[in-house]
């Protein structure tokens, strides 16, 4: 053999060692908490608790179609890496998880992986559900078991190649996974640790603030500091204790608010958000709703704001333009001063989703409208209607442009191109 | 995209009154915007009166595009986080307004085509088997409680472009779909012809829906009148 030829064989005998040491670490386990299942899964008060997991952990927002029987699957999620469904989670023996043993429902949450093995995409969010500890498993296990079996078989994944070849996920598991639970933190009290339970585990707030590397794992640097949501095109706004963009100004009951009614005198929930409330949120107890507000209280400013785009205004006649649009369109809710109106119409002045760096939310309110999500809390909320028919792209790019500069509002201007961009993409 | 422009005009006068934050007609603004003030219907074809229809009609509308049953992008993402309980809500009040109607749009049409749309709403077909439209929308065709829509003071693009709707599947109901069933037996010359007609009728003063019937409809309807929309997937 000559001297390339052995040199190739090298190369290729250490990159075979390396991708199957890859492998192997990815798809390790962690068999921490396994075999502590609970001894009675029929225990009402076990069920009950797994009910409310399962709200706060919003399962149905993927496990149930539109309309569907809740938690038989269907929904579409969409990705950049193609279209998935959720699965039935109903008992159901052989479309749902009926023959699922405890340990196996352990395993799907706390590893991601099927009871065959077979690794799980992370789009089910278990990088972040592995946080979850054995007695929660088993108390949603538990409710799940208590479903009504529903007979609906799960859709095929629409997910091309390479993305098809589930083996892969042993590659992305050994950079992006890292099995929980949560190494504990000491000096903290009781409510913090729960919120930071609820937080990094079912809540799976980081799944969507916190940005994602280019191979879709999360970001791990740039914890809930905000982020693009992949496939959906909303931008979820930083819950960092950064003063303009984050939570830095929020008390924690606006927060709490937020989380349990959809409205706080900053913000109201659209988009993703509003659905994670309506389905979600809105049924966290006071308690732990409480914990949540002072754990993400706790975080500190990243600095986010000397990195934003801020300085970068509209010219004149767009701004001119922008508040013209504002004046006939706008104000009479959002009232001339941006400050809206407290319970019906939100504050558009130090609103996150609106001095965002990313345009995406405000230009989406705009072009499609929304009401506040219905909840105990506010059941019959205020609507904005749809501009997207009423508004060309220099309208839009004008009037977002203009709310993110007016009332002390610092944020840069957004351009016609992005409006078109955004409007496009989210038709 | 041309078809779905509206004019900023409506959008203008329906800011000429001042929304007060708690009133329904505040909460409705969004809706509103569209269908005009009071849900009186919108300045063009696309989008239809909704004061005075039966509520359960409403309601049902509201649910069907909220879960996707009918097909329409901005409504579905205006309605995906309401509540069944407010969505009642929102259609008790729009059945409660009685805005007045504008004055029926010319007919542009020869009069063979308006006997033609006359015969199928008063007397149907019985040789394509389409009962009379006031079978089951009430003699006066302002519909009949509790799920059976009026079919005046719409125009005729969209009561025609409803037809299509059903045959491509954007429009469902509850099984057994009715109105599907007669889409499938109407030649396109009969939707125009019956669209016409029903666009060209004035509305009788103080008309209203008509009272829940007793006996059967002609054809089977899921969505009226017991079998209403029952589902409710909110845990």
């Amino acid at each position: 053999m000559s001297r390339t030829g052995r040199m190739l064989l090298a190369v290729v005998v250490l990159l075979a060692l390396v991708v199957g040491v890859a492998m192997w670490y990815g798809a390790r386990e962690s068999h921490q908490g396994a075999g502590a299942a609970a001894a009675d899964f029929s225990d009402p008060g076990l069920i009950e608790r797994g009910r409310y997991l399962a709200q706060v952990g919003n399962c149905m927002g993927c496990h149930t179609a539109p309309g569907g029987a809740p938690y038989s699957g269907g929904r579409a999620i969409p990705t950049p890496y193609g279209t998935f469904f959720g699965p039935n989670i109903t008992p159901h023996a052989t479309t749902g998880i009926g023959n699922w043993t405890a340990d196996d429902f352990w395993r799907a949450l706390h590893d991601g992986k099927a009871p065959d093995g077979t690794l799980l995409y992370p789009v089910f969010p278990y990088p972040t559900y592995t946080n979850v500890s054995r007695e929660d498993a088993d108390a949603l296990y538990a409710y799940l078991k208590s479903l009504p079996p529903i007979d609906r078989p799960n859709r095929e994944h629409e997910v091309a190649f390479p993305y098809n070849q589930r083996w892969l996920l042993s590659l992305w598991r050994a950079v992006h996974f890292r099995p929980g639970p949560l190494d504990p933190v000491p000096d903290q009290s009781e409510q913090w640790i729960r919120g930071r339970y609820l937080v990094e585990g079912l809540a799976h707030c980081a799944e969507c603030h916190t940005p994602r590397t280019r191979w879709g794992g999360l970001d791990r640097s740039k914890h809930l500091q905000g982020g693009i949501i992949p496939g959906q095109d909303w931008y979820a706004t930083p819950l960092t204790g950064d003063p303009v963009t984050g939570l830095g100004e929020w008390s924690a009951d606006d927060i709490a608010s937020l989380l349990k009614s959809g409205l706080s005198t900053r913000s109201h929930a659209t988009g993703p958000m509003a659905e994670s409330v309506y389905w979600g949120y809105q049924h966290l107890t006071d308690g732990d709703t409480e914990a949540i507000a002072a754990y993400l209280k706790s975080l500190p400013a990243a600095d986010l704001e000397s990195r934003g785009r801020q300085g970068t205004q509209a010219g004149a006649s767009v701004l001119e333009l922008g508040r013209q649009v504002y004046e006939q369109h706008c104000a009479q809710c959002h009232r001339a001063d941006g400050r809206g109106e407290p319970g019906a119409w939100p504050p558009l002045a130090g609103n996150p989703s609106v001095v965002a760096d990313s345009p995406i939310n405000a230009v989406r309110v705009v072009l499609d409208g929304g009401f506040a999500p219905a909840t105990t809390g506010n059941p019959q909320p205020h609507g904005m209607p749809p501009y997207r028919h009423v508004l060309n792209d220099a309208q839009v790019a004008a009037v977002v442009s203009y709310i993110r500069s007016a009332w002390g509002n610092r944020t840069g201007a957004v351009s016609l191109p992005e409006a078109r961009r955004i409007r496009e993409d989210s038709r | 995209m041309a078809a779905l422009t509206i004019s900023a005009g409506a959008w203008g006068a329906g800011q000429d009154t001042t929304l007060e934050a708690g009133t329904m007609a505040a909460r409705l603004a969004a809706c509103t915007a569209c269908h005009g003030e009071q849900g009186k219907a919108g300045p063009d074809a696309y989008y239809p009166r909704l004061a005075g229809k039966p509520a359960t009609y409403l309601y049902n509308q509201l649910v069907h595009f909220r879960d996707g049953e009918r097909t329409y992008q901005p409504m579905h993402l205006l309605l995906r986080t309401l509540s069944d309980d407010y969505l009642r809500e929102i259609a008790r009040w729009f059945s409660e307004q009685r805005p007045a109607y504008d004055a029926p749009a010319v007919a542009r049409v020869s009069p063979a085509v308006m006997q033609r749309g006359q015969k199928l709403a008063l007397e149907g077909d019985r040789a394509i088997g389409v009962p009379a439209c006031v079978a089951c929308h009430g003699q006066q065709l302002m519909g009949a409680e509790p799920g059976v829509p009026g079919l005046l003071g719409i125009p005729r693009d969209y009561i025609a472009s409803q037809f299509g709707a059903w045959l491509t599947g954007m429009r469902n109901a509850k099984a057994p779909d009715c109105m599907k069933d007669i889409a499938r037996r109407l030649t396109p010359e009969d939707v125009a012809a019956v669209a016409a007609w029903l666009a060209a009728q004035p509305v009788p003063e103080g008309a209203g829906p008509a009272p829940e019937r007793t006996r059967p409809l002609p054809l089977e309807c899921g969505s009226q009148p017991v079998a209403r929309v029952t589902q409710e997937v909110q845990p």
